[in-house]
């Protein structure tokens, strides 16, 4: 019952960092969290790299033609920055890192359900990570992230080996998705049925279900391409009797749906952090929980909208328009939950629901331009071009960047025990934005004047607006900078953040901050809905 | 207005007969866009500044969702995207769906440069030259990885496939000098790998073809062609019917399939057929037909599409006719004539 009530700091017992302190303890832990935390300093350096790719992108289109680097190195950057993204921080960063911590925490549970089966899903993914980024010094490959045969199959770059390094990291995946649909399903404490998950949890879960099913998909097809490229199977290549179209259909059958990896963990971060500083219950829960599994599964049935110009019938690419449409209502339907929710709440501003609003305003231009770049005739002028690129940044680094910056701090005390400067994390939140709208904003010009992506060299015409969009990734870069400062000083000497400093009722927040390794002590108390704001925490306290 | 949007929103000036249309409705969804956006973030910011924390709150009321309200907002939302989904589905077929007669250009696109074949005999390279307001319909091909036609002023776009024909058409209707981009990455000078679409009036047009003259006619070097290929041992020019379907008139002509499906035989059929041709075979004639990709280069193929052109016109009937086969006793003519009935 102490538990429920007092939410209390770090207790005597310790906790999971304090527990073991040797540096194996930590490379070979078992405890999802520790995983958890192993997974975000790896995933960070992704991200930093994959920053660093960016940057030096945008640096070179300061003039239309060469500025420092060579048009072999420029193909291969924008590749490496693809890769390095999608796949080594993208898809793990939010389920592997704050899932793994969090989850079983959400479901009461002290571990997730394989916890061996966890620490080697980690380090196959260091594994893979380190074959990709280690194919750099074999000359890295240039053929952009979707890999598109045939050139994928005759590119004279380091096709196989990196491609060996996402099949691997494609395995961390999919052992991560089993592990936590097992756990939700299985280790769940008692009174926590379905529909009193935490929605983090739902959208962990519907996650989990995609990258079971379509990462296999993507592994098989990438195995095509590097035998395609090694042994001259041909099967994508038109000159052996293969057909390069197929090519697309796999690939964007997983990635796709990857997309949805990428931003339904983010909607749960979302969900979580707008009932916690609302101090209200979300709009519609049921809403919130349906719309996640419709879109894990009409996720799957419109990756044709990705080829409306490389060949298909009308009719299919009709069908493919149509069905893009519907899964653009679940996040529509999302959205509008997530404002509503703050009617008649009690809201208090902290940085991570600054980062909220930051994620709804930038998601709800990405979302709707999505649906632009759906509307068929429109996607004939925009496909290929700086617009398309704009709006799945908007998506990727205005969603799943800011959530994911959102949920760090606002998890950040839960996982340290620590507090950052609440001065510096609004400095850092207006940096961060107005960088992002400096960066992307004129992209989505250059678009619609028809500069295509991937080129190395541009028209003169199109100039300004790339210098604008390269100032902003300055600014941007900066706001990152700062932000890790801060953290990093909080994390050294930071003041105690206590059990609860959001005043949250979520589940994870009724144990100790940091945890202790067995996340509770003796059985949770969980009888309090998770977004029950009705009770006052007074009487909550007395009842107990 | 429109001319107002494409300044303030960076588009390139309208120069095919779909683009106004197509940034009409880019208008209508960015404006859509931009108010939805607007109308949230209102929202956002009232319940910000209204519902603030107070000290004495230590507890909110559970609100619960109004069910009409919700499936108002979703199903209107929905019938938005779906408005959407149905006026650009309809450009997107009126740009795939050819529907008035076009000139053809064959585009040959390789690493890293675009080839230009005239049905004219005109061969150009990285400048596309066409008359205004005359359809065009592009028959394309790559020699190596796949590639893209764009040309941003015209609005159209469409991949470029190794091992396989793509067709799609478009009207210019201002005169001038507008950017071809490769819109699929295609190796190291992907970004170099850019053209002219020159469009002129009809005078300069035909000034530039009586220029461009020195080009022979391109029937007489499709026949040459045809008989180097030995297309001429299956197919007749004179209407007789033989292994393969006659050539003689028959461009432009309706043709039913074996399946019973019908088609139009224009270039962008008959050029399948010769890649293709167990894809589409003609009712009455058997798959023996071998394909020639890869045999055919594609100012051959233009040159024999050209000549089967030049055919339209020939006789319908064969210069030396076959004996007429003996009218046999008619048993059961009513019969006979319900069966001449086409479906």
């Amino acid at each position: 019952m102490t538990t429920v009530a007092q939410s209390p700091a770090a207790s005597a017992s310790g906790s999971y960092v304090t527990s073991q302190k040797t540096i194996r303890s930590w490379l070979l832990a078992t405890d999802h969290k520790r995983i958890g935390v192993m997974y975000f300093v790896a995933t960070s350096l992704a991200l930093a790299l994959g920053g660093l790719f960016a940057l030096l992108l945008r640096i070179e289109h300061l003039t239309p033609g060469p500025t420092i680097v060579t048009a072999l190195t420029y193909n291969r950057l924008f590749t490496l920055h693809g890769v390095t993204m999608v796949w080594l921080f993208m898809i793990p960063s939010i389920p592997a890192a704050f899932g793994n911590f969090l989850l079983p925490i959400q479901i009461g549970a002290n571990e997730v359900a394989f916890p061996r089966l966890n620490l080697l899903s980690f380090w196959i993914y260091v594994v893979g990570a380190a074959v990709v980024l280690g194919a750099m010094w074999l000359g890295a490959l240039d053929t952009g992230w979707t890999f598109y045969a045939p050139y994928s199959a005759q590119s004279p770059s380091a096709v196989v080996p990196t491609l060996i390094g996402i099949f691997i990291v494609g395995w961390s995946t999919i052992l991560t998705g089993i592990n936590f649909i097992v756990t939700t399903h299985t280790m769940r404490a008692r009174g926590v049925d379905w529909m009193r998950l935490p929605l983090f949890t739902w959208a962990l879960y519907g996650t989990s279900i995609i990258q079971v099913l379509a990462t296999p998909v993507l592994g098989l097809s990438l195995l095509v391409v590097m035998c395609d490229h090694a042994f001259s199977w041909g099967l994508f290549d038109p000159t052996r009797g293969g057909d390069p179209v197929l090519y697309q259909h796999l690939f964007w059958f997983y990635s796709h749906p990857a997309v949805y990896i990428m931003i339904l963990p983010a909607m749960g971060v979302v969900s979580e952090i707008v009932s916690t500083f609302a101090h209200k219950n979300p709009f519609s829960y049921e809403a919130i929980v349906y719309s996640t599994l419709g879109i894990a599964f009409v996720g799957f049935l419109t990756w044709g909208h990705h080829m409306f110009v490389a060949g298909m019938s009308s009719f299919d690419a009709g069908a493919f328009g149509v069905l893009s449409m519907l899964v653009a209502i679940f996040s529509a339907i999302k959205v509008y939950s997530w404002v509503a929710t703050l009617f008649r709440g009690s809201i208090v501003m902290a940085t991570p629901l600054l980062y909220v609003f930051g994620f709804l305003l930038l998601f709800m231009f990405g979302g709707m331009t999505g649906v632009a770049v759906a509307t068929m005739s429109l996607d004939v002028h925009w496909h290929d071009t700086y617009f398309v690129v704009a709006h799945f940044h908007f998506v990727m680094v205005g969603g799943t960047l800011t959530a994911w910056l959102a949920a760090l701090h606002y998890w950040f005390p839960k996982v340290t025990g620590k507090m950052y400067s609440e001065r510096l994390g609004t400095l850092g939140f207006a940096l961060v934005f107005g960088g992002f709208f400096a960066t992307f904003v004129p992209q989505f010009l250059l678009g619609n004047g028809g500069m295509p992506r991937r080129y190395y060299n541009y028209p003169a015409r199109f100039q300004t607006l790339h210098v604008a969009s390269t100032l902003g990734s300055w600014v941007l870069a900066a706001g990152m900078l700062l932000t890790l400062g801060y953290l990093s000083l909080a994390l050294v000497r930071g003041r105690g953040a206590g059990g609860n400093p959001w005043n949250s009722r979520c589940f994870e927040w009724r144990t100790q901050s940091p945890p202790s390794e067995k996340n509770f002590d003796g059985e949770p108390q969980l009888s309090l809905g998770a977004y029950d704001y009705t009770t006052p925490w007074r009487t909550v306290q007395r009842t107990q | 207005m429109l001319e107002i949007f494409r300044t303030i929103f960076g588009l390139p000036p309208g120069a095919s007969s779909f683009a106004d249309g197509v940034d009409l409705l880019h208008l209508f969804v960015i404006t859509i866009t931009l108010l939805g956006v607007f109308v949230i973030t209102l929202f956002t910011l009232v319940f910000v500044i209204r519902f603030r924390k107070r000290p004495e709150d230590d507890s909110t009321p559970r609100v619960r969702a109004n069910g009409k309200r919700e499936a108002l907002m979703t199903f209107g939302t929905l019938a938005l995207f779906l408005l959407w989904w149905v006026l650009g589905y309809r450009q997107f077929l009126v740009m795939r769906r050819r529907s008035e007669p076009a000139d053809t250009v064959y585009v040959t696109a390789k690493q890293w440069m675009w080839k230009f074949s005239h049905s004219q005999g005109q061969i150009e390279n990285d400048v596309l030259t066409l008359p205004v307001n005359r359809p065009v319909e592009l028959i394309m091909i790559s020699r190596d990885v796949i590639h893209s036609l764009y040309v941003p002023a015209m609005r159209v776009k469409q991949d470029v496939l190794p091992g396989r024909y793509v067709t799609f058409w478009f009207k210019p209707v201002r005169t001038g000098k507008y950017p071809i981009y490769c819109a699929e990455y295609c190796g190291i000078e992907h970004s170099n790998m850019i053209g002219q679409v020159r469009v002129l009036t009809d005078e300069e047009y035909r000034n530039w073809l009586n220029d461009a003259a020195r080009a022979r006619p391109l029937a007489s070097v499709g026949r040459e062609a045809a008989v180097k290929h030995a297309c001429l041992s299956c197919h007749t020019v004179d209407g007789q019917k033989h292994l393969g379907p006659t050539w003689s008139g028959l461009y432009g002509s309706d043709v039913t399939l074996a399946n019973g499906d019908h088609v139009l035989a224009n270039a962008a059929y008959l050029t399948e057929s010769m890649m293709d041709p167990a894809s589409r075979i003609v009712a009455g004639y058997s798959p023996i037909m071998p394909t020639y990709l890869g045999s055919l280069d594609p100012a051959e193929t233009a040159a024999i599409v050209e000549y089967i052109r030049s055919l339209q016109d020939a006789p319908l009937h064969p210069t030396v006719p076959l004996p007429e086969p003996q009218a046999l006793p008619v048993a059961n003519s009513p019969a006979r004539s319900d069966m001449d009935v086409r479906p």
